[in-house]
């Protein structure tokens, strides 16, 4: 068989198995329409959020800065620019207020109040998830959205928590080790050992309130860890970015028509 | 003489019903691969109207069903693909790819059931 008719015969055979194929494969496009009816909305106000764990990072404005950015590209609506609130301290202030009014002390308050009297709202590394949870009285207080939504136009109003805490785990993990057999040859096996690994957790609420009426539309908890070896120096900031990463699409897809792509197969 | 006659009735009566059956298989094949073709040009509308050709005429032919199930998915009607391609799985549920298919279906759906909408 010469050159030329073998590759003539190879290309039969190619045209003949794809005359013959039963299946193609096909990308698609699945639209996820928004989980929130914004058409009555032309504004959005990301106005703050309480955030205690690591002192490392900001979580409030930094969590601000953020969705303003991906919504000023995601989303239709018109990202509000304002200062972002100090709401932990707001939260507290309103706390202390209650207390004053009713002499009582909201549950969770007089924990993070505890240790000093003069700085009651406790953003340190110290404040519990259960801690934070206490000021989200907030987000209920139905007049205090409704005066800040009238300030800028009853817009929608995005708030929430954000507790972001350093987070070590010890345990057994699988890697993958290389071996060489007695040829040479180099192959991977599974190994598991006990190992120290430290990171981040962060667990976020997101609110998303009617700047109209003061009233809650819709909220969305998550969490996400990362982890890492314990000998591995990852900033604080790197391993925010990574873990809010993670769940942006899913705060984005509250906004605006969102689409998975994928690849199906169709079937002859 | 009269097991030749009989022989030939019940050849002309298997025909007859097995003739018309072959055809219209025959012709959901067509519509499929038709569909397919402009599928793959991107017009969703025509194929689906293909595929839902293709089940008309043979409502047994389970790939209709399943690029059917497809076509739904693109174009968000989740209820309907998913309909669609428990369908094509009852006809033809040996099926690795009808079944890869509905699994990759269902992770996006339950990210749609997340929806409070």
């Amino acid at each position: 068989m010469t050159v030329s008719t073998r590759t003539l015969a190879s290309l039969a055979c190619v045209a003949l198995l794809g005359g013959c194929a039963t299946f193609y494969e096909i990308p698609i496009e699945t639209p996820l329409t928004p989980k929130l009816d914004i058409s009555k909305f032309q504004r959005v106000l990301i106005a703050g959020f309480i955030s205690g764990g690591s002192e490392d990072v900001d979580a409030n404005v930094e969590t601000a800065r953020l969705l303003r950015s991906q919504l000023r590209r995601n989303s239709e609506l018109e990202v509000i620019d304002a200062e972002v609130l100090p709401l932990l301290e707001i939260a507290s202030q309103q706390a202390r207020l209650t207390e004053r009014e009713d002499g009582t002390v909201p549950d969770g308050f007089a924990t993070a109040e505890a240790d000093d009297p003069e700085d009651p709202i406790g953003e340190d590394d110290s404040m519990t998830e259960e801690e934070l949870e206490a000021y989200e009285t907030i987000f209920a207080n139905v007049g205090y959205w409704r005066d800040l939504g009238e300030e800028y136009q009853n817009p929608l109003i995005l708030t929430g928590s954000i507790y972001f805490s350093p987070h070590a785990r010890s345990g057994m993990v699988t890697r993958e080790r290389e071996v060489y057999d007695s040829f040479g040859r180099r192959r991977t096996v599974p190994v598991r050992t006990y190992r120290d690994r430290r990171g981040f957790v962060l667990s976020p609420k997101f609110i998303f309130i009617d700047g109209e009426t003061g009233a809650t539309l819709y909220t969305e908890r998550h969490r996400e860890e990362i982890l890492y070896d314990a000998s591995q120096n990852t900033p604080a900031l790197s391993s925010y970015f990574e873990l809010m990463d993670r769940l942006l699409p899913s705060v984005l897809g509250a906004f605006s028509t969102q689409s998975i792509r994928g690849t199906r197969t169709l079937l002859k | 003489m009269v097991r030749k006659r009989l022989f030939a009735l019940a050849l002309v009566l298997v025909l007859g019903v097995a003739t018309p059956r072959a055809q219209a298989t025959s012709d959901a094949k067509a519509q499929v691969a038709f569909g397919i073709t402009v599928a793959r040009r991107g017009l969703w509308r025509e194929a689906m109207y293909r595929w839902q050709r293709a089940i008309d005429l043979d409502p047994t032919y389970a790939p209709a069903w399943n690029n059917l199930g497809i076509a739904f998915e693109h174009d968000g009607r989740f209820d309907e693909a998913r309909e669609a391609y428990e369908t094509a799985l009852d006809l033809d549920p040996n099926n690795f790819l009808i079944e890869q298919n509905y699994d990759l279906f269902l992770e996006v759906n339950d990210r749609v059931n997340q929806n409070p909408r």
